[in-house]
């Protein structure tokens, strides 16, 4: 893992894994895939594997927490131990505090809390394997999983990130590029709003650089937006057909 | 899990359970479907998922390299963790392992152990320095009874 390789682009402007520049990593979208839960999603993106679950709105624990105006909104953002290369502590990290956070503040502005007054949403995201961006992809999958719970949302949002690697400005930064790679911005949009919900950068790029990075990753979210709307779709297009099959039989 | 049973529904199982029949159609001695699935997690150096009627387990096994216990130089480390997510059951809350999942834990742990499973003696490297320890993290994502059984069941395949 240690060695860098000499170059993450090659000469003819290909990437590790073979993409181009403007290229995103093959996405699977999944969503009512847990049961129990009142929405759900689960998400593959590249070799990321996360899913999400919503309950409620439900009642608010513990009670002091309850707003009286509104529902109020929680995340978990969670790595399993087996997600990483080295066996991570089960025990909440300090970066998984902080991407809860981030997820929820990135999710609330499409949620409409205040049809659900003194109630709790919970969100909970489990990363079963990581590989580079999980921020985003956990946004895309806890967005689906809302909606998929049927909560009012002004929309959907999405999430991508862009970011530099060797000279050049990429879409959707897997893990070696993330790590190796000069500069990451994770973007998360409300597609129809057209509205920018989380912006973050780490990394050093010029002002051209860093417009050039956020356009590139508005158009790797308005891409993914569309694979969203397929699969709640598909949700729907398969209960039907079972249904059709058991009139059937 | 206690919860309440209507009269009726009282009356419907015990009268299937005199004809030797349950309420989705098994029999007393039946299993329900059961899915497993291996190697989905590229990143675990093991990894199985198992579908068990409505419940779904992930079991990730990752090994790595430490020290032995001091009573046991010449065995490897066999480590076993449960985590019941909160996303498996809206009974679930979030936070450190609670008696539960710790109970899920050890029983696999055990059963693991005393089949002899694995065999610790091969997991030394050094004797009383270094040997692989073995890690064996169970996710429940959705409770649907019968943990016990799935996550043997799936800790063993992964």
């Amino acid at each position: 893992m240690n060695d860098k390789p000499e170059k993450l682009i090659d000469k003819k402007g290909l990437r590790l894994d073979g993409r181009k520049a403007d290229e995103l990593r093959p996405i699977k979208l999944e969503v009512g895939i847990i049961p129990n839960a009142d929405g759900s999603a689960y998400v593959e993106h590249g070799k990321n594997k996360i899913l999400a679950a919503v309950y409620g709105p439900r009642e608010v624990h513990p009670k002091h927490l309850a707003l009286q105006d509104r529902a109020v909104l929680k995340c978990r953002y969670h790595m399993a131990p087996f997600s990483v290369q080295e066996r991570k502590s089960p025990a909440p990290s300090r970066r998984e505090v902080e991407l809860s956070k981030v997820i929820r503040e990135s999710l609330e502005p499409a949620i409409f809390m205040e049809y659900y007054p003194r109630t709790m949403i919970d969100v909970f995201v489990e990363v079963l394997q990581a590989d580079g961006g999980t921020r985003c992809a956990s946004i895309t999958a806890a967005a689906l999983a809302l909606a998929d719970s049927g909560i009012p949302m002004k929309d959907i949002v999405v999430a991508c990130a862009a970011g530099k690697v060797d000279d050049t400005v990429v879409l959707d930064l897997m893990d070696a590029e993330d790590k190796l790679g000069a500069a990451d911005v994770p973007v998360a949009l409300m597609p129809n709003q057209n509205a920018v919900t989380l912006l973050q950068m780490d990394g050093i790029l010029t002002q051209e650089e860093f417009e050039k990075a956020v356009n590139m990753a508005l158009e790797g979210c308005r891409q993914i937006y569309s694979m969203q709307k397929e699969a709640l779709k598909k949700k729907y297009v398969n209960i039907s057909e079972e249904i059709k099959e058991e009139a059937e039989e | 899990m206690s919860s309440i049973v209507t009269r009726v529904r009282k009356k419907q199982i015990s009268e299937l359970m005199a004809t030797d029949k349950r309420m989705d159609g098994r029999e007393l001695t039946d299993y329900r479907e059961m899915k497993i699935e291996q190697g989905l997690i590229e990143r675990a150096e093991g990894s199985a998922r198992i579908v068990l009627g409505k419940t779904e387990i992930v079991v990730g096994v990752k090994i790595e390299m430490g020290e032995p216990f001091p009573d046991t130089p010449n065995d490897g480390v066999l480590t076993v963790n449960a985590e019941l997510t909160p996303m498996a059951s809206p009974k679930f809350e979030a936070g450190p392992p609670d008696e539960k999942s710790i109970e899920l834990a050890r029983i696999v742990d055990r059963g693991i152990r005393e089949s002899k499973a694995i065999d610790t003696a091969k997991l030394v490297i050094e004797p009383g320095k270094k040997v692989f320890v073995v890690f064996v993290d169970i996710y429940v994502l959705n409770h649907g009874g019968n943990l016990i059984d799935a996550a043997a069941f799936a800790a063993v395949s992964a």
